[in-house]
């Protein structure tokens, strides 16, 4: 299928993702559902990520910038703004992107080929709406919890190396980490982590609810959701990045 | 009463229907049958339009279904029950929570009479033990019993079947068939069967219409089976060594 043919069939997909609702009252239980399954399960990933990302480059900050010229705080100040402006934000969501993206993508493809999308169109449901919309409303809403926690838990982590290695003082470090904040930096990886969550959550969904065949695609739809979202989400990176701190 | 009229589909430019005609009455298993791949599947999924047919016209009681806006087809959905191949019970969901689900999108009634509604339908396909298990738990027979049971839920004027005794063995085969074919007398729904089970046909085929790679190629009743002066229906109904057999006693 062509690039332009399959940009049309997502839009039309989400056409029918964004009408309204057939009942509310499930639309709620099923966001209630998927911020557990999709956000709440990621945290535990998301801690461990972002706890080794921030002590690695902590430690490499120290080892590689031991040029006495160099400010004392430029070891936490790098690490602070290599958090927020792209770890936490981007890299994290290419990571949630193979979580997340292909638990959509198998979840939904397996009820493409099982005929379980089919038996909710027989029965006068909305199936795009019914399935995909608390799944981009559920990401939607969890990510930036995420992505705060994760910058959290990076700045704790380079903390730690101060006590567990001994290469830079603690509170050398925290001066570092509150040198000259911008607190915007905060703002725009909140706003990128929103894009990015609606990125591969329609995208998940879109390799998943077209998928036909058997088991075999489902993986192969699986497989793309988690390339192409990727893709995706470093487009929307440069392009985001232009428009919000050029 | 279902009426399909010249309906002919194909997928990227590869003709699976071609101007197939017939009528399916009310209170009455309508059997399609024919070989795997002979178009009976998309067949049924254009009648009930999760296929857009290419040409022809689909009357449910007179109303041509290819003409209806999107409204109207929710609101025909709701007196059509579907018992998928496969079952296609929602696996995140349990037995009683699939039967209710109909009821939980659709009904206008009141929450309390819901409850009744289910316990009725399990009651009625012999599931009411398994109720709170998911799909993954019970055996493929009581799969399909549920999936009956969220068929009917709505109670529906009409009933499609999708290969309803495939992957069972014969004797869970016959239960399933019987019980469609009671609920279609009882309710006076327009079933529509597809099989190519030759003791399906014998146990509950009111009328019979045979697709051969994609063409309407005979339609009649069981007892004229038999007789058909159809190389390719012969070819389907004599293929198992049992009716070989009772073919060439009969000649005798
Ligand atoms: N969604 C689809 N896209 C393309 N081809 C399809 C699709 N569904 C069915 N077909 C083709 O249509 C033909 C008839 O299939 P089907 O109706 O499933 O046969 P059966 O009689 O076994 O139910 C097959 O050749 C199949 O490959
Ligand atoms: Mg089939």
């Amino acid at each position: 299928m062509g690039f332009f043919e399959s940009i049309g069939r997502y839009a039309e997909l989400m056409f029918e993702v964004f009408s309204k609702p057939q009942r509310w009252r499930l639309l709620g239980r099923q966001v209630v559902k998927e911020i557990e399954k999709l956000g709440i399960d990621s945290l535990g990933i998301t801690i461990i990520i972002s706890f080794f990302i921030g002590t690695a480059i902590t430690t490499q900050m120290v080892l590689n910038t031991e040029n006495p010229l160099l400010p004392k705080y430029v070891t936490g100040l790098t690490t602070r703004e290599t958090l927020l402006l792209e770890f936490s934000s981007t890299i994290l969501c290419l990571i949630l992107a193979g979580k997340v993206g292909s638990n959509i993508a198998s979840e939904i493809g397996t009820m493409r080929i099982t005929e379980q999308i089919d038996a909710l169109k027989i029965m006068g449901v909305n199936a795009a709406n019914y399935l995909i919309l608390p799944k981009i409303i559920g990401f939607v809403v969890i990510v930036p919890v995420l992505v705060i926690f994760s910058m959290f838990v990076g700045l704790l982590g380079g903390y730690l190396v101060g006590f567990t290695s001994g290469i830079i003082q603690p509170s050398v470090y925290v001066m570092g980490i509150q040198y000259a904040f911008n607190p915007f930096y905060v703002t725009y990886s909140l706003v990128k982590s929103l894009f990015f969550a609606f990125i591969i959550a329609s995208t998940a969904s879109y390799y998943g609810y077209y998928a036909y065949g058997g088991a075999l695609e489902v993986g192969k739809a699986s497989t793309k959701a988690v390339v192409n979202s990727s893709i995706i989400i470093l487009l929307f990176n440069v392009l985001l990045t232009n428009i919000m701190l050029v | 009463m279902i009426e399909v009229r010249n309906v002919t589909k194909s997928f990227n430019n590869v003709t699976v229907l071609h101007n197939i005609s017939a009528t399916f009455e009310a209170g009455k298993t309508n059997l399609i049958i024919g070989q795997s791949g002979s178009g009976k599947t998309v067949l049924m999924k254009s009648i009930i339009g999760i296929h857009r047919v290419d040409e022809g016209q689909i009357l449910y009681n007179g109303r041509d279904f290819t003409s209806m806006n999107r409204k109207e087809v929710v609101d025909l959905r709701q007196e059509v029950g579907m018992l998928f191949q496969g079952s296609a019970l929602f696996d995140s969901m349990t037995v009683e929570e699939n039967v209710r689900f109909p009821l939980e999108m659709f009904s206008q009634k009141p929450q309390e009479q819901w409850k009744e509604r289910v316990d009725f339908c399990l009651n009625r396909v012999g599931l009411s033990h398994a109720a709170k298990l998911f799909p993954s738990e019970i055996s493929g027979g009581m799969q399909k019993r549920a999936a009956i049971a969220r068929a009917i839920v709505l109670e529906p004027t009409y009933l499609f079947c999708d290969e309803p005794n495939s992957g069972l063995d014969p004797k869970t085969s016959l239960t399933i068939d019987q019980l469609i074919r009671e609920i279609t007398v009882e309710n006076n729904i327009t079933t529509i069967i597809n099989t190519h089970d030759m003791n399906s046909v014998m146990e509950i085929g009111d009328k019979i219409i045979f697709i051969h790679k994609g063409h309407k190629s005979w339609e009649g009743s069981k007892e004229s089976i038999f007789d058909a002066d159809n190389e390719d229906l012969n070819a389907l109904v004599f293929a198992s060594k049992l009716f070989q057999n009772v073919k060439k006693y009969h000649n005798r």
